[in-house]
């Protein structure tokens, strides 16, 4: 630890104090307390670290059906569509972050970045902290007249007839570190690559160009690994007997500490459970990676090839090197959401002697019966998860004969009418069905479905804004 | 569950490794990273792409890729097509494929018996 410090102090003698970076939430819909221990730690950390030395807190809640459904709320209520646990996310931090100099990057603007920012003006009002320096960042969102011959020209037949529901670029973090260094102290935006919430306070701290490849991509490995949140501190890694995890119901978020030269180490909330070591650190690393010499992304193309992870002396630190980065993608990922018709569920529960075979029977009568309709059966505590919608791997196991199994059945069809026919099939299972079902429980849910292409860069254009108190009000 | 065979034993793959499903639209990845650096060479030599995409087979990826990382005693496991469409298409109440790392881990492996030490759980 001693030498790391000295040599990277010798080599760096005029580079800023590395940057801290905290993630309290890793999707729309994470735990709401985890903030305060982070920027708790945040707070301890500058206090006691070099002068220059800056934090960051972010939060990453966005997912490919998370911004669709924004944008539905965002058609009810042109104040709506932004992140719904915003205020229970923020509010118990924002004061305290303000006044501490923590700087807040987060996607949870979601389809109305702009909203987001009155909301959170709102609340520093009532908060009584002064009035923060709030950025948006813009240029994602597809969905509107103007991108639709676009969009059109790039996707092709697939998009005739279809009913788009959201359409965004995953843009990266140039507008976020341009946002920094105009002075923001807040950056609400919407649909920015995960990693960029992490890599933009880099550029902006350190003063990287867009084309330092290899400094980008190791703050992109950095952010990769602070974006799922608790993901890298133990959360979704505990398997009793081989994987424990200490405190797991009071697990820390990461805190990520950069480097000048992208280099970092990962470490979690003081006072929390879980746990960083080596193995929770590869397992986040490849997490949602395919080709590991080649994790694209908007501001670089990461590689992990070569990386290696080391656990530092002491507890709960682990030291990430070996990433390298290569030139961006000359073109953005967009993901179009279109309406897709209807899912319909219906379950059922045996219990005792046989219930296995007579659940068995009650979806073969279900089958006979919703003909038209491709059903996929799962046997809940024989076989749910695993098994394939065509039902191969079902077929493949036989009745052992199990005493207490849920039946659930599930189809998807273009009209509502025809979803309707699974529910009121399982529910007439009470009458017409095996002896001793019951606990039937039926659900019809609107699907949205998902298209993607490649949008060249030029033709998305990005931008921030730093609202002043008119827009802000 | 060891089914001895002359110095080699088998074991369920939990207990040489563990991992992580990740998901993005209709392909799966699947890290499998070694508990310990000396276990890595021999399930590089076993869990060949052909296995493991026998052991999918019920879900018949169109592909599957494995990509080395032996400086993290890991590999990366990259099935094409087996989430039935992806999170917004498949009926699976776990649309995401989440639980598929456990259908991977519990493939068997063999282990000579001097690394058997080296191995997690009972």
């Amino acid at each position: 630890m001693m030498a790391g410090c000295l040599k990277s102090a010798s080599m760096n003698a005029n580079a800023p104090p590395s940057l801290l970076i905290g993630c309290a939430a890793g999707f729309s819909g994470d735990r709401t307390d985890a903030a305060g221990p982070v920027v708790d730690t945040l707070i301890a950390r500058l206090a006691g670290g070099p002068a220059g030395q800056r934090a960051f807190l972010i939060f990453e809640t966005l997912a490919e059906r998370t911004l669709a459904l924004a944008q539905l709320r965002r058609r009810d209520n042109p104040d709506a569509g932004y992140e719904p646990l915003l205020d229970a996310m923020l509010r118990p931090v924002l004061a305290r972050s303000l006044a501490h100099g923590i700087r807040i990057v987060s996607n949870f603007g979601a389809a109305n970045p702009r909203a987001a920012a009155r909301h959170i003006a709102r609340m520093a009002r009532e908060l009584g902290a002064d009035a923060p320096r709030i950025a948006v960042v813009e240029g994602d969102d597809l969905s509107g007249p103007a991108h639709r011959a676009l969009l059109h020209e790039t996707l092709g037949a697939q998009m005739e007839g279809l009913r788009i529901v959201s359409a965004n670029a995953y843009i990266g973090a140039e507008p976020i570190a341009a946002a920094l260094d105009a002075g923001a102290q807040i950056v609400v935006c919407g649909r920015v690559a995960d990693p960029s919430l992490a890599v933009g306070p880099a550029m902006s701290h350190f003063g990287w160009r867009a084309d330092d490849w290899h400094r980008l991509g190791r703050a992109t490995m950095a952010g990769h690994l602070l974006e799922c949140g608790a993901q890298v501190c133990g959360g979704y890694f505990a398997d009793p007997g081989y994987k424990d995890v200490p405190g797991l119901d009071n697990v820390g978020f990461p805190i990520a500490e950069i480097d000048a030269d992208g280099q970092c180490t990962i470490g979690k909330a003081d006072g929390t459970g879980g746990l960083v070591s080596e193995a929770t650190v590869k397992e986040q690393l490849l997490y949602e990676v395919h080709d590991p010499s080649a994790y694209l992304t908007p501001d670089v193309v990461a590689d992990i090839a070569e990386a290696e992870v080391r656990a530092l002396p002491g507890s709960n630190r682990v030291e990430l090197s070996g990433v390298r980065g290569h030139a961006r993608p000359s073109h953005y990922k967009v993901n179009v959401c279109h309406e897709g018709g209807w899912l319909a569920e219906g379950e059922i529960s045996y219990a005792g002697p046989r219930a296995e075979a007579r659940a068995r029977l009650a979806a073969e009568v279900l089958r006979k019966r919703l003909d038209g309709l491709a059903l996929r059966v799962d046997l809940i505590g024989a076989l749910s998860i695993l098994g394939d919608d065509a039902g191969r791997m079902l077929a493949d196991t036989p009745d052992t004969g199990l005493r207490d199994v849920r039946l659930r059945v599930a189809a998807t069809h273009a009209e509502r009418a025809q979803a309707e026919r699974l529910a009121r099939e399982v529910m007439a299972l009470y009458t017409c069905g095996p002896a001793g079902g019951g606990g039937v429980r039926t659900a019809l849910t609107p699907r949205l479905n998902t298209l993607s292409c490649l949008l060249p860069r030029e033709a998305v254009p990005v931008r921030f804004e730093l609202l002043g108190a008119e827009a802000l009000a | 569950m060891n089914a001895s065979t002359g110095d080699m034993i088998e074991v369920p793959l939990y207990r040489a490794a563990h991992g992580r499903t990740g998901d993005k639209g209709d392909r799966s990845n699947i890290s499998v990273i070694a508990w310990h650096p000396d276990l890595y060479a021999l399930l590089a030599e076993q869990l060949t792409p052909e296995r493991v995409s026998m052991q999918f087979r019920h879900r018949a990826p169109a592909r599957v890729q494995r990509f080395l990382l032996p400086r993290l005693h890991a590999m990366n496991f990259v099935l094409d097509a087996v989430l039935d469409g992806g999170v917004n298409d498949a009926l699976n109440l776990d649309a995401h494929g989440k639980a598929l790392s456990f259908l991977l881990l519990d493939m068997p492996i063999r282990v000579p018996r001097a690394l058997v030490p080296l191995l997690a759980g009972p």
